[in-house]
């Protein structure tokens, strides 16, 4: 395998991991915001009124640092970062 | 002290501004207090703040293609997110969105986590790909990728329904706001929003609207977050709203149990003026089936990833690295907005529901309500409204009517906050709704200058000649726009909602599987451009003509039908015709590595 071959499976990979975190939040747990909403949240909410005033969103925030920072690692990895900082 | 070396200054030029922003504040309301009218602080709001971001606009003009189209590619990572967040948040998320999760609770709060999980998707599927490539505008990319005019041109007419949906419910904002603040008729301030929006964009393209989108961003925030804080603090509901609200909204449950959702009679509800509701859906509890929720939040994500104003922004970026990184300021950014709107919306509901408070008014007589002041105020204003039903003198939960624009635009006066605050809303309003308005029409008119005429048209012409085309359309498009806001066809949100279906329909999968699947070709691109649009469309007008819908697709959510046509349209005419060229597929793996020269 070449060298970017590789470097994509990789950067597939962490699209994949990134996605089903994505899918948990965005999706999953919705699956059961009734029963999940009568279990207390942070700060007291009610648990599913929580996640979607704040909690998917703060999570998604996370999510993009995250991926940012993993696929600059992927890219180092095999010499395919830019040049220079910004 | 600015020119020169602009870019290494920008923390130093934007604390300036802020700054001085905040002093503006501080002296009207000093001058509040010496007596100026609640309607002269409202011109100064809006004037001000026009006025600044027209000097930028003027200060940012341009004459070279680079950074009419892209800003010359170097809008550092933090700046760039907070220019998407102004891009990106309307007059709708700043005017309407409290308002809608005040009366629709959770079903409506799928928009919410719609609207920033959409970035997942752009940060990890498209952003940094379509960054590498050095495209000027998104149809660049569908006609670069997949070659010819015809991909190109469906592009172009996808962005354009999608953007023009969207720009005239900004527009028709910015006349709201100036005929309110200013005190002129709808028909003539929707002129003068329009002037202002092209001032920011016109002499300086993605330049001038990258930098005062950056100013109108700061303005929105601070007019969005201060009145929250103050009116929590001002009620004692704690002085963090985000973190200490929940007593305040499982008080808000106990009052929903003791009044109960009285259904009213049809007759008595047509006496209630139009656009205005009654409080019928639980605050905090689950009150959608998951599918419905579910599919809401999906349509808008999808549609997020395929707006082309907002992807455009990330093409204004030094790198494919600092692409990504933007992504996530630019969510961090409108992430301060959107948790703040489920907070003000509670603080807002409990002030008038409760009455143990003293701004409470259900459970008082009517005639007592009919004689508050700000109750006169916003009821002239046509966004209140009371009457007794039942005739026993008391209002009760569902006799008291409410526009969805009053959960921001009134709280604060019935907290009691000075009237310079309703200023500064003015102005916030303002600015979301300029800033989106300016993306869009650039979205449109770049697209068109870019794409149309000088890669279809005239490939041969001038740098000068294609910006004063591009400057031609972008009035153009504007004032079209402006003349159907004027016409007051559709409310602010539902057109909204649909230039994201609309996206989605068209460019969702194209965008996405021109990165991630080397197979896609021409012939596939373009039928699930067409098809998609086409279809999503035409479930639509079904739905909107009585149509009973299937899969409990509503009018909200028809991208979802007009993107799965469009996936299948795309992948079976791709694997009956012919693979993509080698030269194509080299492209494509240039594409997925970020180091090295942009692809065209």
């Amino acid at each position: 395998m070449s060298k970017q071959e590789q470097h994509w499976e990789k950067t597939r990979g962490l699209l994949f991991m990134t996605l089903a975190i994505w899918f948990v939040f965005s999706i999953g747990i919705f699956l059961f915001g009734a029963e999940m909403n009568e279990v207390g949240g942070p700060f007291g909410y009610p648990l599913t009124y929580w996640f979607t005033c704040q909690g998917s969103l703060g999570i998604f925030v996370i999510l993009i640092f995250w991926f940012a920072n993993r696929q600059e690692k992927i890219d180092e990895e095999f010499g395919f970062s830019e040049r220079g900082d910004d | 002290m600015i020119k020169g070396n602009f870019i290494d200054n920008l923390p130093k030029v934007y604390g300036i501004y802020t700054g001085g922003f905040l002093a503006f504040i501080i002296i009207m309301s000093i001058a509040e207090q010496m007596g100026m009218t609640a309607k002269t602080i409202g011109i100064c709001f809006v004037a001000f703040t026009v006025a600044i971001y027209a000097i930028i606009g003027y200060l940012s003009r341009t004459a070279q293609a680079d950074a009419y189209y892209v800003a010359g590619r170097q809008v550092p990572t933090v700046f760039n997110g907070m220019a998407t967040a102004a891009d990106w948040m309307s007059g709708a998320s700043f005017v309407a969105m409290a308002g809608g999760i005040y009366f629709k609770g959770y079903g409506y709060m799928a928009l919410l986590v719609g609207w920033t999980g959409g970035y997942v998707l752009v940060a990890s599927l498209l952003a940094p790909y379509l960054r590498k490539f050095g495209c000027y505008t998104v149809p660049d990319f569908i006609g670069t990728r997949y070659g010819g005019n015809l991909s190109r041109f469906m592009a172009v007419v996808v962005l354009t329904v999608a953007s023009f949906t969207y720009v005239t419910a900004q527009i028709n904002a910015t006349g709201t706001i100036a005929s309110v603040a200013l005190d002129i008729p709808f028909q003539y301030a929707v002129y003068v929003g329009l002037i202002s929006i092209l001032l920011c964009s016109m002499l300086g393209g993605m330049r001038g609207v990258t930098w005062t989108q950056v100013a109108q961003y700061i303005v929105l925030i601070i007019a969005y977050l201060l009145p929250v804080f103050w009116i929590s603090n001002k009620m004692g509901a704690g002085f963090f709203p985000h973190f200490m609200l929940a007593d305040e909204v499982a008080r808000i449950g106990e009052l929903e149990q003791q009044y109960g959702f009285v259904k009213n009679a049809a007759a008595d509800l047509k006496t209630v003026p139009k656009g205005l509701a009654g409080i019928t859906k639980a605050h905090s509890a689950v009150n959608a089936t998951p599918w419905a929720f579910i599919s809401l939040a999906l349509a808008m994500m999808m549609g997020t990833a395929s707006l082309p104003h907002v992807m455009m922004r990330y093409f204004t970026t030094p790198s494919v690295k600092a692409a990504r990184k933007s992504v996530g300021w630019s969510l961090f950014f409108i992430f301060l907005l959107y948790s703040s709107a489920p907070m003000l919306a509670t603080l807002s509901k409990l002030s008038l529901i409760d009455p143990s408070l003293p701004t409470g008014i259900i459970g008082k007589s009517i005639a007592e309500v009919q004689a508050i002041d700000w109750y006169q105020n916003w009821n002239q204003a046509n966004l209140m409204f009371v009457s007794d039903f039942n005739g026993n003198g008391t209002l009760e939960l569902n006799e008291f009517f409410m526009g969805g624009k009053a959960v921001v635009l009134a709280t604060p006066e019935i907290a009691g906050l000075p009237y310079v605050i309703s200023g500064l809303v003015a102005a916030g309003g303002m600015a979301a709704a300029m800033s989106t308005a300016d993306g869009l029409i650039l979205a449109i008119a770049n697209a068109i200058s870019h794409d149309v005429y000088y890669k279809i048209i005239d490939p041969k012409a001038e740098t000068a000649k294609r910006l004063v085309v591009a400057r031609v359309l972008l009035v153009v498009i504007g004032f079209a726009g402006a003349t159907i806001a004027a016409l007051e066809i559709q409310g602010i949100l539902g057109s909204v909602i649909w230039a994201f279906d609309f996206a989605m329909s068209g460019l969702f999968f194209p965008l996405v599987l021109g990165v991630w699947w080397k197979r896609a070709n021409k012939e596939g691109a373009v039928a699930g451009m067409f098809l998609g649009l086409v279809s999503g469309a035409a479930y639509l007008v079904w739905v909107r003509s009585g149509g009973s819908g299937f899969l409990g697709i509503t009018q909200l959510t028809f991208g979802i039908f007009g993107s799965a046509v469009s996936l299948v349209a795309m992948v079976v005419v791709s694997l009956m015709t012919q693979a993509p060229s080698a030269a194509t597929q080299k492209m494509v793996d240039n594409v997925r590595v970020p180091a090295g020269k942009s692809v065209i």
